[in-house]
């Protein structure tokens, strides 16, 4: 049976992932670190009609390049096939698949008609011989092919690893060009795997760490723009910005949402001595969480909202601190050796990613919410500003080479330190945020 | 009418401050701050925006992580107190910069506290202190890109950055 969805929007609470869980023997477990990847094979979807053609070659290889991209799976080349698939409906031969090593089988087929897109799509498990799952069908604007394409890779590695996807998401940047000593940055967004860049602010101006809101219709950033660093909050959809706080003679930075989208966390510094503050959007009311001589800085709050990890130098050297929302006593969670800082704390809020410097070098790394278990997943020159993942299951940041050529790029690597590899962006690029997975 | 002298030959030298200034110790190391950027002026005269850059001395270094004023800082702070009360017709934006090393919220905040002192410090020397301005750039402005300890010590600074006092 294949489920008519209208909207693209649709399909992610259909397949919740405790059903997921129970499918047979095809099946990743994340947490466990994959070593070997599971083979599948996505020949191409069938077009409906001639003008489909395009389309669905274009859509099958986004798919094939998400699934392979987290490191958990591998595709088995068309070349190695010994069936093809032409028709959507017609049965499977498991046999075929098996014959290949294809564990997984993803079969789609693509319709074009007057601006509109339809994909349907079915995922098999071929060793069990059974389907996983039911069919699928998104429907949309042929625009958004991509998307279409993200939804899919997000079904299907939600089907097999029991986890939520994070292909059909969107992150925000700053996009960088020129030498070290003349750098030029203006904020940019893409799709998590690098496509569809816009700039969403030209370059006059230093702007720095931009943040999505939690539901990905805005975006927080510091600029110079006042000649002095502020905060503004900018509308993704229209590209409008205003600038959120704002007192003469202090400096304002670090920004971040609340989970409800209506409180933003900042660092606010007077006379040279920087603290944690929180502001209500609507009603512009300040409210200090913390008052101390040292730095207080890069503040992120746990997914439900009651507690905020941060960075300060209370003890002699940046450490990271977890609080109340409300602010007061914080508790030092991190011990190891070395700095740790811009803590960002996981959506799924089992774990904290930081940023660690020890010893000359660089480490983007994740620790348990108590400060236990830590775990280093790079080592560079300069590795800074993790984002999570929708799921929280990779980590996005910012690498810088050394020396003066000094580059920055995005680096992406999953929680247990594999799958590290570069994002492509047209130019020099950091501070990623990653939004939460679209509607 | 010695302001307005200086502030002619300023217009008639800002063409050439903007695009000539291989010394890297002219005007303001980022986006112009505060009241409006100037130009410099010839270094001979002692009234001069040059003059305050390369014979008082527009800057003063930290140490790895620190914004103590030293000793050695404390003289060219003088100078730059001294300078600031006879010349009242100009206002200064001090540049608080930190080095690679470091996060960027941190250095921006590490940046603010040696702006800070330096602040602190000229005030403490008979500057008023509604002529004088802080701001960070963190590690966002380097003067020198290698990735050692000789351009990491000169990054680690605190730069005053003259403007008219007109508008400020």
């Amino acid at each position: 049976m294949i489920r008519i969805l209208t909207g693209l929007l649709i399909a992610a609470a259909l397949f919740p992932a405790s059903l997921m869980a129970q499918d047979g023997p095809l099946r990743i477990e994340i947490t466990e670190g994959v070593i070997e990847p599971l083979p599948f094979a996505v020949p191409g979807f069938v077009p409906d009609t001639p003008e489909a053609a395009d389309t669905a070659r274009q859509l099958t290889q986004v798919i094939a390049a998400d699934l392979t991209g987290t490191g958990l799976f591998r595709e088995i080349p068309s070349s190695a096939y010994i069936s093809q698939i032409t028709d959507f409906a017609a049965p499977v031969q498991y046999a075929d698949w098996k014959a290949v090593n294809a564990q997984a089988l993803i079969t789609g087929a693509v319709g074009v008609s007057g601006g509109k897109l339809t994909v349907r799509f079915r995922v098999y498990d071929v060793f069990s011989g059974a389907e996983l799952g039911n069919g699928l069908q998104f429907a949309g604007g042929i625009d958004g092919w991509r998307r279409m394409a993200h939804k899919v890779a997000d079904a299907v590695y939600s089907r097999i690893t029991g986890e939520g996807g994070y292909f059909d998401s969107r992150v925000v940047f700053v996009s960088e060009s020129g030498p070290k000593n003349d750098r030029r940055k203006r904020l940019a967004i893409m799709d998590y795997d690098g496509a569809n860049v816009q700039y969403l602010t030209d370059s006059s101006s230093i702007v720095l760490a931009p943040r999505f809101s939690p539901t990905g219709d805005r975006v927080l950033y510091t600029s110079y723009e006042s000649g002095f660093p502020r905060i503004y909050v900018l509308d993704v959809g229209n590209v409008k910005r205003r600038v959120l706080q704002q007192t003469d003679g202090t400096m304002s930075f670090a920004p971040r949402f609340a989970p409800d989208g209506r409180t933003v966390l900042f660092s606010l510094e007077q006379g040279g001595n920087t603290d944690l503050y929180a502001l209500e959007i609507a009603s512009g009311r300040q409210t200090r969480l913390t008052n101390a001589p040292s730095i207080e800085t890069a503040p992120s709050f746990s997914p439900d909202g009651k507690r905020i990890v941060f960075e300060s130098d209370r003890s002699g050297s940046p450490q990271l601190y977890v609080m109340r929302a409300s602010g007061g006593e914080a508790n030092r969670i991190s011990f190891g050796q070395g700095r740790y800082g811009t803590p960002v704390w996981s959506p799924r809020g089992d774990l904290i990613a930081f940023t660690k410097q020890n010893k000359g070098r660089f480490h983007i790394g994740v620790m348990r919410v108590d400060g236990s278990e830590e775990r280093l997943l790079t080592a560079s020159f300069l590795d800074e500003g993790p984002t999570w993942a929708p799921n929280g299951r990779v980590i996005m940041f910012t690498r810088e080479t050394q020396g003066e050529g000094g580059r920055a790029s995005l680096y992406s690597v999953d929680i247990t330190g594999r799958n590290l590899k570069p994002v492509r962006t047209p130019d020099g690029s950091s501070d990623p945020s990653w939004s939460p997975l679209q509607n | 009418m010695k302001l307005v002298n200086k502030l002619l030959m300023a217009g008639a030298v800002l063409a050439l401050a903007a695009c000539n200034d291989p010394s890297g110790l002219g005007g303001s190391d980022g986006a112009s701050a505060g009241a409006g950027v100037i130009g410099t002026g010839l270094p001979s005269d002692p009234t001069s925006v040059a003059y305050f850059q390369q014979a008082v001395g527009d800057r003063v270094l930290f140490a790895v992580d620190q914004s103590t004023i030293s000793t050695q800082n404390q003289t060219v702070l003088d100078g730059q107190a001294q300078w600031l009360k006879a010349n009242s017709d100009f206002n200064a934006v001090i540049e608080g910069h930190a080095d690679e090393q470091g996060t960027r919220e941190y250095n921006l905040a590490l940046g603010a506290r040696r702006a800070n002192a330096v602040r602190e410090y000229l005030i403490s020397r008979g500057v008023a202190a509604d002529r004088l301005k802080t701001v960070s750039y963190g590690k966002e402005r380097p003067i020198e890109i290698c990735s050692e300890e000789a351009c990491y010590e000169r990054n680690r600074r605190a730069v005053t950055v003259l403007s008219s006092g007109l508008t400020g």
